[in-house]
């Protein structure tokens, strides 16, 4: 949030209630207008990090339906904001504001349009998939893992074996030092050292949108076979993944994501549900 | 007369066809015993076979549907008539039923081309279901002779039967239709999870294949949906007689019916997401690349353009409400409130349509630290979604609470308590719905799901109750003036229009989600799709195809709406002195 930013269009809006419409009546038009030009710039300029632009798009075209909404719920007011148009349009007095508007609407196109010409060229956004879905099965080292139904085999331990379970985490633990944390960072929030490197950037471990929404099987699978691993349908994909297979053994994997999960405090998904 | 006869031979030949189809399916010769050479596929030359049966099972099932709908609430508008003796609701009720019999016959039709679709440009999927379940078949069958005779005696009994035995026929028409439809159902959601089947896919138990995960959330879930989507289309009926309406009277009928219509919708529209939601969750419980592929793989946008279709029925049924205030003396009182109803729609669809993952440069992706973003993260999943929705739901109530009490002034001595009661109770279950939703940040992903039960039920708790005590307040009210039914802009029946066109949109949407999840398979997991077009479509060409579905339903809709306007029209009269009237005059004692 950009509170600073935030406080001032609240501020802006206090003053167009309380002072500006001492001297000029505002129609329900022009309030219409101020709230989009307010929420616009609440958007875009009030929140840090910013969004992206098709969040913004989204969310203004959201406004821009309920405003309507608002002006044609009303039968009267509807007429008035008419009304009030078509008398800018046709009264003498009007003439030069109309011209003023009649220029400054393609003025306003070739701005943006000058504008946008001027950014530094940029890779087309996309849609990507973060989370495809997996196969039913994979090879592992040469055997088969029903990725459906396997279970982290470490998990059991959690209640029976205190002992054997603090020594897996911290495996876990020095495995993930070892290997992850350069890419996925000191605290999880994937920012390691190399991480500014990568598009995508690494996974954020402590995001409610990644392991903590996901079964360990699925965890597996994806640090097994890493990004080169990646099913066809979900590109495009740029993703530095390494395919881990080649360098730890089955255990160790299980013993990464029981560290993942204890380190950020979060539980994994539970296969499946009563039917 | 002479047009009603003519139509029934709209449905005698594809019921017909059907039941060769079938018979054909059915008898061993046909496909017990298949040549090596039989093809798995046959192409067609200038349209992919698979967009052809794409268009013909959704347009089949964009008719099945209004079908099943609508003698489900004709019933019960004409219930309602036969209770209270209002001749009113009778009327209604049968204009209604009117739009029964064409959409029947294109429902028969649409349903044998896709029987014959399947057999010709699918044999061995076809096959293979029809191995495992060609039990169900002759049910299916009878079930289907039974609905015509149903309803044809619904619709041309009307008036003419007793009033009691006409609304038995009602009874059992919807309770065919409904079986029929399971039935159905039973066949697509195996598709999609398959059960019941060993390793090889041969069938070890047709009841566990019928009864697949996610068979009883999708009855559960179109049975509703249905009911939305028939009464929007009744509604723009409704709309479209109303705008060509020459008379007062007429304007203030088809008004009304446009007002019931999508007053149908909207309380089905009020339980269909949890309906969805129990749907979501079987899907995942079944298999998670399934769960994943629909939610947070490729079909995730289409969940996307799902919740902006959504937030825009209920925008658009809020409007419509409010426009219909015109109508009621007294509802000026309540115009103050509509912009803060106004505004938490607003902000719930924000929240409702915030993806889960986003569409971002490079640059932006630095910017947020990731492919997430930290504050629309926190909108971007269910607890924020299931807090926006039931949100959505109790400001469309309030809507129609205001609407309900516009022209009404409470008289009883416990008038203001009461309304502070109500309003302590609204505001008694926002904040608790809204606790729920932040209390689902902090606890994992299985207690979350858990969470939406309590908030549902603390929605439906709260609509019940202020209903009631809305029902004790208002009693010998003092009215401000009757409804001026058709006293209302014409902007509120293209508002009709758009939910109409928007919900067969999303039903079409919705459709290819299900089918499409499945990916490369046509049975998930079990018979894989060999054909060329086995690869998932750019959601682009998919939206294409889906919007092209829905101009062609609107067409056929069209027709519909023609023909049962005839019905109502007066009888063609020559212009005297030409050669038919003499003809028609000697003619006229036989027909
Ligand atoms: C070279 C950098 C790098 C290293 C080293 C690395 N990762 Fe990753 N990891 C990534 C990237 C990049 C992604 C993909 C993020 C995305 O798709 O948005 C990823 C994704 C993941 C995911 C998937 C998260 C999700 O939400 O789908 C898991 C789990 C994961 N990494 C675990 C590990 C583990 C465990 C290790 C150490 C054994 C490790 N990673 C080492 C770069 C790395
Ligand atoms: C406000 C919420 C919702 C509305 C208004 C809604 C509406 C609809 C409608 C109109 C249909 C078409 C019904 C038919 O074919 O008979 C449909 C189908 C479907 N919906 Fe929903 N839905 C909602 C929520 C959800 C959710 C949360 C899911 C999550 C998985 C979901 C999944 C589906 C699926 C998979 C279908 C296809 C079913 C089929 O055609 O067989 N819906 N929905």
């Amino acid at each position: 949030m950009n509170l600073f930013v935030l406080l001032a269009i609240a501020a802006a809006m206090v003053l167009v209630q309380f002072v500006v419409t001492r001297w000029v009546k505002l129609n329900l038009l022009a309030w219409m207008g101020i709230w989009w030009v307010a929420l616009w710039a609440a958007f875009s300029y009030g929140i840090n990090p910013p969004l992206p632009n098709s969040i913004i798009v989204l969310f203004m075209a959201i406004i821009t339906i309920a405003l309507v909404a608002y002006l044609s719920a009303d039968n009267e007011e509807l007429k008035q904001a008419q009304e009030s148009i078509v008398r800018f349009m046709v009264t003498r007095q009007y003439r030069v504001a109309l011209l003023i508007v009649m220029f400054l609407i393609p003025a306003a196109v070739a701005a943006w349009t000058f504008a946008s010409m001027n950014e530094a060229p940029q890779p087309p956004s996309s849609g990507r998939t973060i989370h495809p879905p997996p196969p039913s099965s994979i090879t592992f080292q040469g055997t088969s893992i029903n990725l459906t139904t396997a279970n982290n085999p470490i998990r059991e331990l959690q209640h029976t074996d205190e002992a054997a379970f603090a020594e897996h985490v911290a495996n876990g633990r020095r495995i993930y030092f070892e290997n992850c944390f350069y890419c996925h960072g000191d605290n999880m929030e994937g920012a390691g050292m190399f991480a500014h490197g990568y598009d995508p950037l690494p996974a954020n471990f402590n995001d409610a949108t990644t392991i903590a929404m996901l079964q360990e099987s699925y965890l597996f699978w994806r640090i097994a076979k890493g990004a080169p691993g990646l099913p066809s349908e979900s590109t495009p994909w740029s993703s530095a993944m390494p395919a881990w297979e080649d360098f730890l053994t089955e255990e160790e994997i299980w013993e990464v994501i029981i560290f993942l999960y204890e380190f950020t405090g979060f539980e994994p998904r539970a296969q499946g549900m009563p039917h | 007369m002479l047009t009603i006869d003519r139509r029934s031979w709209l449905l005698r030949v594809p019921l017909g066809i059907l039941v060769l189809v079938l018979v054909a399916l059915c008898s061993e010769p046909a496909w017990a015993a298949p040549q090596e050479a039989d093809p798995e596929y046959r192409a067609l030359p200038f349209i992919s076979s698979r967009v052809l049966m794409w268009a013909v099972a959704e347009l089949h099932l964009m008719f099945a549907a209004f079908v099943l709908a609508v003698p489900i609430f004709a019933l019960v508008i004409e219930y309602i008539g036969y209770k209270t003796g209002d001749r009113r609701y009778d009327q209604l009720a049968y204009d209604f039923t009117k739009l029964l019999s064409v959409s029947f016959s294109f429902t028969a039709t649409l349903g044998a081309l896709l029987t014959f679709g399947l057999i010709v440009f699918y044999p061995a999927l076809t096959q293979y279901l029809v191995k495992i379940f060609s039990w169900t078949f002759l049910p299916y069958v009878l079930l289907f002779f039974l609905e015509a005779f149903f309803l044809y005696a619904y619709y041309y009994g009307w008036g003419k039967l007793p009033p009691r035995l006409h609304l038995f026929l009602g009874v059992m028409l919807n309770i065919v239709g409904t079986a029929i439809m399971f039935i159905a159902n039973a066949w697509l959601t195996f598709m999609n999870t398959p059960n019941g089947i060993d390793e090889m896919g041969n069938l070890t138990n047709l009841w566990e294949a019928i009864n697949n995960y996610i068979w009883m959330p999708i009855n559960i879930h179109r049975i509703i949906a249905n009911v939305a989507f028939g009464g929007a289309i009744g509604a723009a009926y409704g709309a479209f007689k109303f705008l060509g309406a020459k008379t007062l009277e007429a304007r203030a009928h088809y008004d009304w019916m446009g007002y019931i219509g999508i007053f149908v919708a909207i309380c089905a529209l009020l339980p269909l997401p949890f309906a969805g939601y129990w749907l979501g969750v079987e899907i995942y419980a079944y298999d998670q690349s399934l769960g994943i592929t629909l939610m947070g793989g490729t079909f995730s946008w289409l969940f996307i353009v799902q919740a902006v279709l959504i937030g825009n029925l209920f925008l658009a049924a809020n409007y419509y409400l409010w426009l219909s205030m015109a109508r009621i003396p007294g509802a000026e009182r309540f115009r103050g409130f509509i912009k803060y109803l106004l505004g938490i729609i607003t902000l719930c669809f924000i929240v409702w349509a915030t993806p889960h993952s986003l569409v971002a440069t490079v640059e932006e992706a630095r910017a947020m630290g990731g492919s997430h973003h930290p504050i629309l993260n926190v909108l971007g999943v269910m607890s924020a979604k299931n807090t926006a929705v039931n949100l959505l739901i109790l400001t469309t109530y309030v809507s129609f609470l205001l609407y309900r009490r516009a022209n009404k002034e409470a008289t009883v001595s416990w008038a203001k308590t009461g309304n502070w009661i109500q309003f302590g109770i609204f505001a008694a279950v926002v904040i608790y719905v809204v606790f729920l939703g932040v209390y689902g940040y902090f606890v994992d992903a299985q207690t979350r799901i858990g969470l939406s039960q309590p908030q549902v039920m603390s929605v439906l708790f709260a609509m019940v109750s202020v209903t009631v005590i809305d029902i004790f307040l208002f009693k010998n009210a003092k009215s401000r003036g009757e409804i001026v039914w058709g006293k209302i802009s014409a902007r509120s029946q293209y508002a009709l229009f758009f939910l109409a066109i928007t919900f067969t949109w999303l039903m079409g949407l919705m459709g290819y989600v299900r089918a499409g999840m499945r990916q490369h398979w046509h049975v998930y997991g079990v018979v894989r799709d060999t054909s060329v077009d086995a690869f998932t479509p750019t959601l682009g060409y998919a939206g294409g195809v889906v919007s092209a579905i829905v101009i062609v339903f609107f067409l056929l809709i069209a027709i519909v709406f023609f023909l049962a306007g005839l019905a109502g029209r007066k009888d063609w009269e020559p212009k005297s002195g030409s050669r038919w009237s003499k003809a028609e005059a000697s003619a006229t004692v036989d027909s």
